[in-house]
């Protein structure tokens, strides 16, 4: 298989409003730095993340895919994370069991004081997934860059 | 099952001449005794061509969802395992209680006519030609009825469901994932298993809509395959009620309901036995939430 030179991963963050996506704004006002690799998506709370979205990054070249949200008990909609937590779990599960290795998805939850966190946790995931190649498994050809 | 077949078919004469239900809904004759269909039954005469023999394993209960929409009671034959499925859409609300009238009749175990094709019945045991829904049957209790026929039931000790589950779980992921391509590559799309599933009750289908980039059409790569099946057996976790209708009809026979009974399995573990239109008004899995529920990397833990 040819290599694509340099490579490096795509991974697509799904960060809740109220608390994830304010506390990689923190990372950035106190100079935590994390991989320009992340992209992040601001969602208005964790469990608007639907299973589709996670797919549809993968097919549209995500290496990687993360959700962040509020921790659980403090979600600015009461309880949006816990039933988040319940649907990722099982998603996650099913794409393990259908042979996706489990280190492409998490879920981690970062409050919006927690900056540091946000950039540890990206830095760590951003590892991981580099760690783990290029996504095979579930690409779109039709979707990728052709090989130079 | 002649015996049977005569009981209802006098019970849904007598109601529809009381005018107590306008339709019957039931199984017609085929052409071969192996195909007998889904069918409404309008008048007296249309009864005529009602049958319930051993190949009635299709599951009538989301007929029922347009049923409810129609004028009058309609009487639906319901076997103890789509007794489960009738009373989730009961409780989703897809399916009006007062609109049905729910005659609960006995099953055999029903046979599978991929199993039965050219062989001599005589030979053999009836297990060997059941359908594999069967082999894990639920039981011979209905779960809901207006009115029961007595008759014979499934004498079989049912199989562990997650058996084959656990065997997947226990390959690595390269096995697992060649597995799953293996199976999944055959689909064609042809949308059977969303069409026959009782749970994909949705009046607008995400698979049908075009703006969604997921529309039903054959499936051009790997991905779509993939997350087709994934979508849709997420879709239906915890409402699934494992009647396994999606492998009956899947034309391709790949095991769709080793998907669901994932779905199952994972619920059950995490979240606590939990078994879909086991009574009407339960609340399902995901749909709701305990604060010390795992978090799901923890629930990945050590797992290859």
């Amino acid at each position: 298989m040819q290599v694509r030179q340099d490579w490096k991963p795509k991974i697509v963050a799904f960060c809740c409003n109220w608390c994830s996506y304010a506390g990689a704004d923190l990372a950035g006002s106190s100079r935590r730095s994390y991989p320009a690799d992340v992209k992040i998506i601001r969602v208005p709370c964790s469990c608007r993340v639907n299973p589709l979205f996670i797919l549809r990054a993968f097919q549209r070249g995500a290496d990687g895919v993360i959700i962040c949200g509020c921790h659980p008990g403090d979600c600015h909609y009461t309880s949006g994370n816990y039933y988040a937590r319940r649907r990722m779990t099982l998603l996650f599960k099913m794409l393990e069991y259908l042979g996706i290795e489990k280190g492409r998805t998490r879920v981690e939850w970062v409050s919006a004081a927690e900056g540091a966190k946000f950039s540890s946790v990206m830095n760590d995931f951003v590892q991981t997934v580099t760690a783990l190649g290029e996504n095979v498994k579930l690409e779109d050809l039709r979707c990728k860059e052709p090989l130079n | 099952m002649q015996g049977t077949a005569q009981l209802i078919l006098e019970r849904a004469r007598e109601l529809m001449q009381s005018g107590q239900i306008q339709r019957v809904l039931g199984w017609e004759k085929g052409e071969f005794e192996h195909d007998p269909t889904p069918a409404f039954f309008e008048s007296e005469e249309e009864l005529q061509n009602f049958c319930y023999n051993d190949y009635c394993g299709a599951n009538l209960s989301k007929y029922l969802i347009a049923a409810s929409k129609l004028e009058g009671k309609t009487l639906v034959c319901i076997k103890p395992c789509d007794s489960y499925s009738l009373n989730q859409l009961i409780t989703e609300h897809r399916v009006n209680r007062e609109k049905v009238f729910v005659l609960a009749v006995p099953c055999p175990g029903m046979l599978d006519p991929v199993k039965t094709e050219g062989k001599d019945l005589s030979q053999g045991e009836r297990k060997d030609y059941l359908l594999d829904k069967c082999l894990c049957c639920k039981g011979a209790e209905h779960k809901i009825a207006d009115e029961t026929i007595e008759g014979p039931s499934l004498d079989l000790a049912p199989e562990d469901r997650f058996a084959q589950v656990r065997e997947l779980e226990a390959l690595s992921p390269q096995e697992r994932f060649d597995f799953w391509r293996g199976e999944l590559s055959r689909c064609i799309r042809c949308n059977a298993c969303r069409n026959v599933c009782p749970a994909c009750s949705c009046v607008k289908c995400v698979f049908d809509n075009p703006n969604s980039g997921v529309s039903s059409k054959a499936s051009a790569d790997d991905f779509e395959e993939n997350m087709f099946h994934i979508i849709r057996a997420f879709h239906v976790a915890g409402r699934c009620t494992d009647c396994g209708e999606c492998s009956r009809v899947c034309p391709q026979r790949i095991p769709l309901h080793l998907l669901n009974r994932k779905f199952i399995a994972d619920i059950d573990e995490l979240y606590g036995e939990y078994q879909a239109g086991e009574e009407a008004e339960q609340r399902s899995p995901l749909v709701n939430y305990q604060t010390t529920d795992k978090e799901p990397s923890d629930a990945l833990k050590g797992r290859g």
